[in-house]
C-alpha cells in the first residue's frame, strides 16, 4: 500500500451524501481541517440532480424537500450558497371510477372537497390534523438532539433522559398514552379512527408507506406518516416543496458552504477500509490503495455498509456486529424519471387545475395499497403500484426547456431481490418500468406520446449507485425498534462507533432518513464535544 | 336656463384598467386599501405569489401609484431644487430613485424619477405630492400634472421576466440595463419598459395607455405559459420581497415629514440609511442646510437591517440594549422564505446600530393557542439586502 503524501487531517468524512456534507460543513465551520471522500464522480448521494437527456434535469433519487432542518439552512447559510426551496400546493388521487380526490391550499376549500366524498370525513379532518400536530410537536424538538442512552448513568445521559421525560410529561396524561400507541399503530388503524371514505384514507396513507417495506396494515406505519409530516416550509408544518434546480441543489449548496469554510471534497475516491490501529480509527484506505490519515473518521454510509463492508469485523465487538447484521434495511422502492415533450392531460382532473401542481396518485383504496405490498412480499414489484408522481416543472422553470416537462415518479413497492432467480439488471427493469408507465397512461391519454426519455431506478440500481443497502431510501427502516435511542442499534445512538475516534453521520442514525441533515449536524456536535470545541451547543428551545 | 346636472362621484372602490381580468381571479375577495383603488392583498395564497416573484414571474397592478408629469423649460432646475439627488445625472431614458425633504432636512417621501425627455420627467411615488410639488415650483417655469389615471403601470418581476418579455415581442429586451427604460411597439401602440421594481430581483415595470391594459395583460399571460406561468400577486407578497430587498416604505418605516405630528417622528435621509441619495455638491436644494448641519453634528437615529433569532416575525417589536434600555423598534419584520432568516428593518437611537452593535435584544410577543408568550431574542445588525441574486444586475439576464 502506498502512503500518499496527504497530510493528516483532523477529520475524514466517508461519503458526500447530504449528511456527510452537513457534518463536514459544521466541523469545518468550527475550524477543523476536513476532507470528504466520495466514491462517485458526483456528490450528494440520494440528494442529487443530473442531466441524462439534453435540456432536462432530473432529481434522480429524492425529489421533494420538507425535512431539511431550517436551523441547518440558517447555520450553514445555504440560501446564500444558492439553495431555494419552493413549496408546492395541491395534489390528487385519481380514482378508478373517473372521480378524484384533490387537496387544496385553502383549508375550507379542502373541506368542501372532502365533503364530496364524505361529510363526516370533512369534519373529522380537523381532529385528525390536531392529532398529527400533537405528535409533531412532540417529535420536532428531538430532531436536533442526541438521544440519551437509557442504560447509562453518565450525568449527560441522565440530564437528557430527564429532558425527554419532562418533554413527554408535557403532553398530559391522555396524550402520553396516545403517543405510545401512535408509535406502534398501523397507518390504516390510525386513519380508521377518523375517516370512512376509502379514497380519503388511501390518499393520506401514502405517507405511511413511502420508502417502507411494510403495508398500510402493518404496525409501525403510523410513525412513518409522522416522519413525512414533521418537516415544514417557512413554518407551515407538513408542507413540501421543490429545491430549485432539483435536489442536487441541496447538496451543492451544502458543498459550497463547506468549501467556504475551507473544507475539501474529493470525488472518485472510494474508501475500501477504515484504518484501525490499536483499537483506534486512524484514517482510511482508498480503493486505489492510498492511505489518508485523520484524527477522526466519520462514515456517512448506512450502518450496515459501514460495518460490514468498510470495517474489518475483527475490530468490532461481536454483539454489535450481530446487531448491525440484523439491522432492518429492506429496500421497497423504485423510481422513474421522465422527460416529457409537453404537459400530460389527465382524464380525472381538468388541465390547468391547481391539484396537478402537487403529488399525484392512482391508488384509491386501502385494499389496493395492501395488495401492492403483497406483491413485494412475494418477491415481485407491485402489479398495481402506489406511485407518488410530480411534475416539478410546472413550478420550477429551470429543469426543462420552456413548455416541456420533467416528471418524477416514485414507486412503491419494488423488492431488493426478485423471486424466481430473476435479476433486476435484465429484462425485469424494463418490465417494471412498463408497469408504471401503463398505470399512468391508463389515466393520461397523451402521456406515452409525450415521453422523450426516461431513467429507471430499481432498488438494485439505487444500491449500486448511491450505495444505499438494498436500496432502502432511509438507510434503515423507521420502526420503533430502530428509532431514537435504538437507532441504529441500542447502545450506539450517540453517533459514536464502537471503535475509538470513529463516528456515524448517515440517515441510519437518529432521527433517520430523508433529506433532513439532522444526523449530520448531530454527529458534528458530538465530535466537537469530544474535541472540546465550543460553538455548537444543543438547541435549548427549538420553538424559539 | 337649466343648470347642468352634476353627476355625483362614484362611491366605492375605484376600478383600475386591469380590473376586468383581476377581479375574477381574486376568488377570496382579499383586497388591500390603496388610496381607494381596487387593489388585491392576495389571490388566496400569498406564499405562492411570493414564490412566483422569486422563482418565475409575477404581475402586480401599479395603476393606483401616484404619477406626476413634470415638463417645461425649468424642469431640471426645479427638480434639482426639490429632490436630494443630482437630477442632471439621470440621463434621458433612465430612471433614478430619490427622496425629497422639507427645510429641516426630513424626508417627505421617496419615489422614482423617469426621464422621458430633456425637459420631461415622470415622478412615481406613494403619497400624494401635488401640494408640495406646487409649492416647490414657485418661481420655476414648469408644468406639473397628475397623470395617475392616464398612464397605467404593471410590474412584471421575477427570474423569468426577461424571457417572458422577449416572448411578448420586446426584441432586444435582454440588453436593457437596470434603471434603463425603452419603448417597444405593442398592439398598435407602444409599451414603455423600465428595468425597475420594488422586489430586489430581476424585474421590469411596464407603462402603457389604459386602453391597451387588457391586451397587455393577456399578452403576458400567453407569453408566460412556457415559463411556468406569470402569476398575479397582491400587496402581501410584494411587502415580503421589498423587506428582503431592504427597501423602505412610507408610512411603515418612516412617517412622511409633512404628516408627522410628533417632533421626533420625522427622519432625514441619513437616518433612513439613504445618505447615498444626497448630492451635497450639486448646489442648493431644499433641506440641504439642515442636512449639512446633521452631517457635522451626527444623526440622532439610524435605520439598519437586522437578523433576529428564532422564527417569529418581530414586526413592531421594541429593541433593548442589554435587555434593559429601550433603543428602538423594528419597523418591518418578516420570516424570509428565501433567506430562511427572521429578518427586519430597525430604527435605532444612535449610537446603537452604528457603533454599539452588541447585546441588542428584541421583545417579541407570540400568541400560542390564545396565550401570549413573551420572548427576548437576540438581534444582530447585518447588511441588507437579505437576498441578492446575480440576475438582478446582470445584463443580459436571460438565464434563470
Ligand atoms: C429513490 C429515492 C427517493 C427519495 N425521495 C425522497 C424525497 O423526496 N424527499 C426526502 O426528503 N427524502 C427522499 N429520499 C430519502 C433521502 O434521499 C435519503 O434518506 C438521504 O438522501 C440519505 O442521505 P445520507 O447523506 O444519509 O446518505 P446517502 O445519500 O446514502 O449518502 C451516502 C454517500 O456515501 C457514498 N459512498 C458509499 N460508499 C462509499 C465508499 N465506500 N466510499 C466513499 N463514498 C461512499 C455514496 O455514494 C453516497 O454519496 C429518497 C431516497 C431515494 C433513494
Amino acid at each position: 500500500m502506498a502512503e500518499r503524501a496527504d497530510k493528516t487531517r483532523d477529520v475524514i468524512v466517508i461519503g458526500a451524501g447530504h449528511n456527510g456534507l452537513v457534518n463536514a460543513a459544521y466541523l469545518a465551520r468550527a475550524g477543523l481541517d476536513v476532507l470528504v471522500l466520495e466514491k462517485n464522480d458526483h456528490i450528494g448521494g440520494a440528494a442529487v440532480s443530473s442531466v441524462m437527456y439534453e435540456g432536462w434535469t432530473y432529481s434522480n433519487c429524492s425529489y421533494v424537500c420538507s425535512l431539511l432542518r431550517p436551523e441547518i439552512m440558517r447555520d450553514l447559510e445555504l440560501p446564500r450558497h444558492g439553495l431555494q426551496v419552493i413549496p408546492y400546493e395541491g395534489g390528487a388521487t385519481m380514482m378508478r371510477n373517473g372521480d378524484h380526490f384533490a387537496t387544496y391550499y385553502d383549508h375550507d376549500v379542502f373541506r368542501e372537497e372532502m365533503r364530496r366524498h364524505s361529510r363526516k370525513d370533512a369534519e373529522a379532518y380537523d381532529h385528525y390534523s390536531t392529532a398529527v400536530m400533537k405528535q409533531c410537536r412532540w417529535i420536532k424538538p428531538l430532531l436536533l438532539r442526541t438521544p440519551p442512552d437509557p442504560t447509562s448513568f453518565r450525568p449527560r445521559d441522565l440530564q437528557e433522559l430527564l429532558y425527554l421525560g419532562k418533554h413527554f410529561a408535557s403532553l398530559g396524561e391522555r396524550d402520553m398514552g396516545e403517543l405510545i400507541r401512535f408509535f406502534t399503530l398501523s397507518i390504516a388503524d390510525f386513519l380508521d379512527e377518523y375517516f370512512e371514505s376509502d379514497v380519503v384514507k388511501a390518499h393520506f396513507a401514502g405517507s405511511g408507506i413511502i420508502g417502507t417495506a411494510l403495508g398500510p396494515y402493518s404496525p409501525g406505519t403510523a410513525y412513518v406518516l409522522l416522519h413525512h409530516y414533521m418537516g415544514d416550509i417557512d413554518g407551515s408544518v407538513g408542507a413540501w416543496g421543490f429545491a430549485r434546480g432539483g435536489m442536487g441543489s441541496v447538496s451543492s449548496a451544502i458543498a459550497a458552504s463547506l468549501l467556504s469554510y475551507k473544507g475539501e471534497i474529493r470525488v472518485n475516491s472510494e474508501v475500501a477500509q477504515v484504518l484501525v490501529e490499536n483499537g483506534k480509527a486512524t484514517g482510511v484506505v482508498l480503493a486505489n490503495g492510498d492511505i489518508i490519515r485523520a484524527r477522526k473518521v466519520v462514515s456517512n454510509l448506512d450502518v450496515k455498509r459501514t460495518f460490514t463492508k468498510i470495517t474489518d469485523p475483527k475490530d468490532l465487538p461481536g454483539d454489535f456486529l450481530e446487531r448491525v447484521t440484523k439491522f432492518k434495511i429492506r429496500g421497497s422502492s423504485g423510481k422513474l424519471n421522465i422527460s416529457l415533450d409537453g404537459m400530460p392531460t389527465f382524464n380525472n382532473v381538468p388541465a390547468g387545475h391547481s391539484s396537478l401542481r402537487g403529488d399525484l396518485h392512482f391508488t384509491d383504496s386501502m385494499e389496493r395499497m395492501e395488495r401492492a405490498y403483497d406483491d413485494w412480499k412475494a418477491g415481485d414489484w407491485s402489479r398495481d403500484p402506489y406511485v407518488d408522481m410530480l411534475l416539478p416543472t410546472q413550478i420550477d422553470p429551470t429543469m426543462a426547456p420552456p413548455g416541456k416537462h420533467y416528471m418524477s415518479v416514485f414507486v412503491q413497492y419494488a423488492p431488493p431481490t426478485l423471486s424466481g432467480g430473476r435479476d433486476w439488471d435484465g429484462p425485469a427493469r424494463q418490465q417494471f418500468a412498463d408497469t408504471v408507465i401503463n398505470q399512468i397512461a391508463a389515466c393520461s391519454p397523451n402521456f406515452k406520446d409525450l415521453i422523450n426519455h426516461y431513467e429507471v431506478r430499481t432498488p438494485w440500481d439505487i444500491e449500486n449507485e448511491v450505495g444505499l443497502t438494498e436500496g432502502n431510501i432511509f438507510q434503515g427502516e423507521l420502526t420503533m425498534d430502530q428509532l431514537i435511542f435504538n437507532r441504529p442499534v441500542p447502545g450506539y445512538a450517540q453517533y459514536k462507533a464502537p471503535i475509538a475516534n470513529m463516528y456515524m453521520c448517515g440517515s441510519s442514525t437518529h432521527p433517520g432518513g430523508g433529506v433532513m441533515g439532522a444526523p449530520g449536524a448531530n454527529a458534528a456536535r458530538e465530535i466537537l464535544r469530544d474535541l472540546r470545541i465550543h460553538g455548537m451547543d444543543p438547541r435549548q428551545e427549538i420553538e424559539l | 336656463m337649466n343648470a347642468p346636472v352634476t353627476k355625483p362621484i362614484h362611491v366605492g372602490l375605484k376600478p383600475t384598467p386591469f380590473i376586468e381580468r383581476l377581479r375574477p381571479l381574486n376568488k377570496f375577495e382579499s383586497l388591500e386599501y390603496w388610496k381607494g383603488y381596487w387593489s388585491p392583498a392576495d389571490y388566496g395564497n400569498a406564499e405562492r405569489e411570493y414564490f412566483a416573484i422569486r422563482n418565475t414571474s409575477s404581475v402586480f397592478d401599479l395603476s393606483p401609484m401616484t404619477k406626476y408629469r413634470i415638463t417645461g423649460p425649468d424642469t431640471v432646475a426645479f427638480l434639482q431644487r426639490m429632490v436630494t439627488r443630482d437630477v442632471s445625472k439621470i440621463k434621458v431614458g433612465r430612471v433614478g430613485y430619490t427622496v425629497w425633504c422639507n427645510d429641516e432636512g426630513k424626508v417627505i417621501d421617496d419615489g422614482t424619477l423617469f426621464r422621458l425627455g430633456e425637459n420631461h420627467f415622470r415622478l412615481c411615488c406613494q403619497e400624494n405630492q401635488l401640494f408640495w410639488l406646487s409649492h416647490s415650483a414657485e418661481g420655476f417655469d414648469v408644468n406639473i400634472y397628475d397623470e395617475t389615471d392616464e398612464v397605467t403601470g404593471l410590474s412584471l418581476q421575477g427570474p423569468t421576466s426577461c424571457s417572458v418579455l422577449k416572448a411578448l415581442g420586446c426584441e432586444g429586451i435582454e440588453t436593457l440595463k437596470p434603471f434603463e427604460m425603452r419603448a417597444f411597439p405593442f398592439a398598435g401602440g407602444e409599451v414603455v419598459v423600465s428595468r425597475t421594481g420594488f422586489t430586489g430581483d430581476l424585474g421590469y415595470e411596464l407603462w402603457i395607455d389604459p386602453s391597451l391594459a387588457l391586451p397587455l395583460w393577456d399578452g403576458l399571460q400567453e407569453a408566460g405559459k412556457p415559463f411556468s406561468g406569470v402569476e398575479p400577486i397582491g400587496s402581501h407578497a410584494l411587502d415580503m420581497v421589498r423587506i428582503e430587498a431592504g427597501f423602505i416604505a412610507a408610512q411603515v418605516d418612516f412617517v412622511p415629514a409633512d404628516q408627522a405630528i410628533r417632533a421626533d417622528r420625522a427622519r432625514s435621509p441619513f437616518e433612513l440609511n439613504l445618505g447615498w441619495l444626497v448630492a451635497m455638491d450639486k448646489g442648493h436644494f431644499t433641506g440641504r442646510r439642515a442636512l449639512l448641519e446633521e452631517q457635522k453634528n451626527g444623526s440622532k437615529y439610524c435605520l439598519v437591517a437586522v437578523d433576529i433569532d428564532g422564527k417569529y416575525p418581530a414586526d413592531g417589536s421594541i429593541i433593548y440594549h442589554h435587555k434593559e434600555t429601550e433603543v428602538g423598534h423594528i419597523t418591518s419584520g418578516i420570516w424570509s422564505p428565501t433567506a430562511k432568516r427572521n429578518i427586519g428593518l430597525a430604527s435605532l437611537l444612535v449610537p446603537f446600530g452604528k457603533t454599539m452593535l452588541d447585546d441588542l435584544w428584541v421583545e417579541i410577543y407570540v400568541m400560542r393557542e390564545l396565550k401570549w408568550e413573551k420572548l427576548m431574542v437576540k438581534c444582530t445588525v447585518v447588511k441588507a439586502p437579505f437576498f441578492e441574486p446575480a440576475r438582478r444586475r446582470a445584463t443580459p439576464p436571460l438565464t434563470y
